[in-house]
């Protein structure tokens, strides 16, 4: 028997990989990419909510549901502003590495 | 769904999930990540929703996977080279990353309806309607608004991409 338990766990999990990965990488890209395993991470517990809270006529609470759908379109968003500045970024810098990149760093 | 499929898909999302982070070539990283998507995405149609499991494919699997893939090829990234590691940061990164896990396990095993199993459904559920009349009827405003800031972000990505006239 597969229980709530178990989804929020593997979201937690993948949540973790995310965290550890925008921690520990150097490279922008990778960090982008870290940044959407923990946007879905979230968007999994979401929907498992959605599937547990079912109301009186048997179906789900889609609430949570457009929520997921609001968080795909902004993250979709946020990865083509992000992409174009590291592609701005490289132009001006010729490196991807966030160590190369510490003008601001006092 | 049988416990059986969801721990393969499970596992499957979490192990790719940690070769992303893992990977030193950017491009096997972007690919972990479109596999890790679609375990997502299995486990989005295991809990009955549909129509989010298929814009999790189309959407990031399809569109954003692409964008990924084209800017590291783009800008010609090889494998990172060997650099000297340093310990220390790695080993307190990997240690804040380990204690916020254990702090989630430890919110779910004490959350009482985390031992439930989940409660069953009617015989057909019109998702992508009921998704739909939702949108377009409670969340009318934020889908306007999603709307000018999916605009705001296109003209942002232009601005940004066009080279300075020299």
């Amino acid at each position: 028997m597969v229980t709530l338990g178990d989804y929020l766990l593997v979201s937690g999990v993948l949540f973790s990989i995310g965290f550890a990965g925008v921690m520990l990488r150097r490279n922008l890209i990778i960090i982008l990419m870290s940044l959407e395993l923990m946007l879905n991470a979230a968007n999994l517990s979401l929907v498992a909510f959605s599937r547990f809270r079912v109301d009186s006529s048997g179906l789900p609470n889609y609430n949570a549901q457009v929520f997921v759908f609001f968080i795909i379109t902004v993250a979709a968003a946020e990865v083509a502003v992000g992409l174009a500045i590291l592609v701005a970024l490289f132009r001006a810098r010729q490196t991807t590495d966030v160590k190369d990149i510490s003008s601001l760093k006092f | 769904m049988s416990p059986f499929l969801f721990w393969l898909f499970a596992s499957l999302t979490v192990i790719f999930g940690a070769a992303v982070v893992i990977n030193r070539n950017p491009v096997a990283s972007a690919l972990s990540l479109v596999a890790s998507f679609m375990g997502l995405a299995a486990l989005f149609v295991s809990l009955d929703a549909y129509f989010v499991g298929i814009i999790q494919v189309l959407v990031y699997a399809g569109a954003v996977m692409v964008l990924f893939l084209f800017i590291v090829m783009l800008l010609n990234l090889q494998a990172e080279e060997r650099r000297r590691i340093n310990w220390l940061a790695a080993a307190g990164g990997i240690t804040v990353a380990v204690i916020l896990l254990v702090q989630i396990a430890v919110t779910i095993r004490r959350f009482e309806a985390a031992r439930q199993a989940f409660p069953p459904l009617a015989r057909s559920t019109d998702d992508v309607w009921n998704i739909g009349a939702l949108l377009f009827r409670n969340y009318n405003l934020p889908f306007q608004i999603v709307g000018v800031l999916v605009l705001v972000a296109t003209i942002g990505v232009v601005l940004l991409s066009k080279r300075e006239p020299q």
